[in-house]
């Protein structure tokens, strides 16, 4: 079985999530034979050394997009090697905005099925099944690709363990955008990093969130004053994004980020279907809710059935006073 | 440009308010009262500032459902909207979103296109997420994902794209599809003259025979559902009521911990 993974760079080094995936895919290609090939869009000269080490024997690479959207130029630089003649049976992507974007031109151009916000994937004989939570993570349904390949399947962060096997550099191949007609004509002509201090959300030990039970974005900063202390980062549910309080950036949850710190304090937060499949996986919960019916405490640890704008202050200033 | 005209792309959800359940094929129970999307009222409201940004021109919305619910539809036309066009096809249960963006590419097709085609960057009940990208390329236009704000001048779009750490600026030629982020504009609500006039206005309902798609439902899809088994459950917690101390409790839980 050939596995494509869809592989992606920040700051010089493949990301966390695609390194997951090389990881799975190489266990995966052991285990029923067959190799695994990183796709790359851009320049993959950097990375090509820790792509082989977390399995990839070979790196396509786009070469510079020239600020095209990677979802119509990568797509059809992947559609020009499998009409080249090399067709991968699977090609996994991280659940990101550019691994979505890619897979839904490629399922076009290839007129394969897409399946997306995966947690697991099998491989028994032929048969390819992945796995996706619903309802809150409560349910897990499993389900199969039929037909021919490729099959297309996008992972969730933190679905798997990165774990270097220690390979050479992966070798890179050119693998060149073609002319894309309309579909090139979206163009990034800026960039803009919002700029964060503290550890990184998807990285922290600690997380502490606020929803919308802070009452106003001005109470927020209890959220930031408390991660701060304990050295953790600040998170929001979606609710508090949506309403303009803080950055997306810092969004939890199933359209956020996928955290899975050693603790994790929900301050007001309810704990929609949204939020709860991005933070269950923490390894310690404490919620702070007014509501004691809220779904967070059906997950919490540690539940505290209280107004956040009473427990918050006084939890700040007994770790103040701790120094 | 004089005339703006923008097709909005709605799916009718059962309320998210009620526990959804699964039908006797593993797909969600759509069998209930089915209501707007809470994802699309703002690609609906944003549709309809850019129209009238440009001066002229009409909103339209295009839906696909296995039955002939209309009731989200006439939200959005309360809103604003002109017209719609319903693709309504018990055949279309179990559809994938390959096939979705197929029938809604068909169905914009036969209405005649756009200047600009507006999605949600995903639904509220099946987030597969990809049906804004897979229609775009059904229709062989450039798209702008997970745009968070939106300008048109001389018809080329300009949008701010929401990025994993920040955002892009982003400059397309129309014709164009975009996903829009949730929290973009303030969706207006619908007026009591607007809800009466949405009963008037005009719902073309067609099915995926007539837009000439064929192999739809789960004959067209290259999925299918192996098991649904129920997620190993979290012990149950200390769940305690905030007497005033509520916060020694945590502070004596990280301390177990050994994090402070």
């Amino acid at each position: 079985m050939n596995i494509w993974v869809f592989s992606q760079e920040a700051s010089g080094a493949p990301t966390t999530a695609t390194l997951e995936l090389l990881t799975k895919a190489r266990t995966l290609a052991a285990s029923v034979g067959g190799n695994v090939t990183a796709f790359v869009g851009g320049d993959a000269s950097a990375i090509a050394g820790s792509l082989g080490e977390h399995g990839a024997a070979k790196v396509y690479a786009t070469g510079d997009l020239g600020g095209k959207l990677p979802g119509a130029a990568v797509s059809a630089a992947m559609k020009a090697v499998i009409d080249g003649g090399d067709t991968p049976d699977l090609i996994m992507f991280p659940q990101t905005t550019e691994g979505r974007d890619i897979m839904s031109r490629l399922s076009v151009k290839l007129d394969r099925t897409v399946l997306t916000n995966n947690v697991d994937i099998t491989v028994d004989g032929g048969a390819v099944s992945v796995t996706t939570p619903i309802f809150g993570g409560n349910v897990l349904v499993s389900t199969a690709f039929s037909g021919a390949g490729p099959f297309l399947a996008a992972f969730r962060p933190k679905s798997f363990v990165a774990e270097s096997a220690g390979g050479a550099a992966a070798a890179i191949t050119a693998a060149p955008v073609p002319e894309l007609g309309a579909t090139g004509a979206a163009q990034v002509t800026a960039v803009h990093v919002e700029a964060t201090s503290g550890p990184k959300l998807d990285e922290a030990a600690i997380v502490v969130s606020g929803g919308r039970g802070l009452g106003e974005a001005a109470k927020y900063e209890m959220v930031e004053a408390l991660a701060k202390l304990l050295n953790g980062a600040p998170g929001a549910s979606r609710a508090i994004v949506d309403a303009g309080w803080v950055p997306y950036s810092y969004q939890v949850g199933q359209t956020g980020k996928v955290v899975k710190p050693g603790v994790y304090i929900a301050c007001g937060i309810s704990g929609a279907t949204q939020h709860m499949v991005g933070m269950k996986g923490s390894k310690n919960i404490i919620a702070i809710n007014k509501d004691k019916e809220a779904p967070i405490f059906g997950i919490a640890d540690l539940g505290i059935v209280g107004d956040v704008h009473k427990v918050l202050p006084k939890l700040i200033e007994a770790l103040q006073s701790r120094g | 440009m004089a005339n703006m005209n923008v097709i909005v792309c709605v799916k009718q959800i059962p309320d998210p308010a009620t526990p959804g359940a699964l039908g006797s094929d593993n797909t969600l129970k759509r069998d209930g009262k089915l209501i707007l999307d809470e994802s699309d009222s703002y690609g609906v409201e944003m549709a309809l500032q850019l129209v009238d940004a440009a001066g002229g021109g009409e909103v339209s919305l295009v839906s696909m459902a296995p039955n002939g619910e209309v009731s989200g539809m006439r939200t959005a036309l309360a809103m604003g909207a002109a017209k719609g066009t319903l693709v309504s096809d018990p055949a279309l249960q179990g559809s994938d979103a390959l096939t979705t963006a197929k029938v809604l590419g068909a169905a914009i097709q036969k209405m005649g296109g756009a200047d600009l085609i507006i999605a949600a960057t995903e639904s509220s009940d099946g987030y597969t997420g990809t049906v804004p990208e897979q229609l775009a390329e059904v229709l062989g236009l450039p798209s702008v994902t997970f745009a968070k704000k939106v300008t048109i001048a001389g018809g080329t779009l300009e949008a701010h794209r929401q990025t994993e750490d920040g955002y892009d600026e982003v400059t397309c030629a129309l014709p164009a599809v975009i996903s829009v982020t949730a929290g973009v504009v303030e969706p207006r609500y619908p007026s009591f003259k607007g809800i009466m006039a949405a009963k008037g206005k005009p719902i073309d309902t067609v099915t995926a025979a007539d837009l000439g798609v064929i192999s739809v439902g789960w004959a067209g899809a290259g999925q299918s559902i192996v098991s649904v088994t129920q997620a190993e459950a979290r012990a149950a917690g200390e769940i305690i009521e905030d007497d005033g101390e509520g916060f020694a409790k945590i502070v004596a839980y990280l301390e177990n911990l050994k994090v402070i």
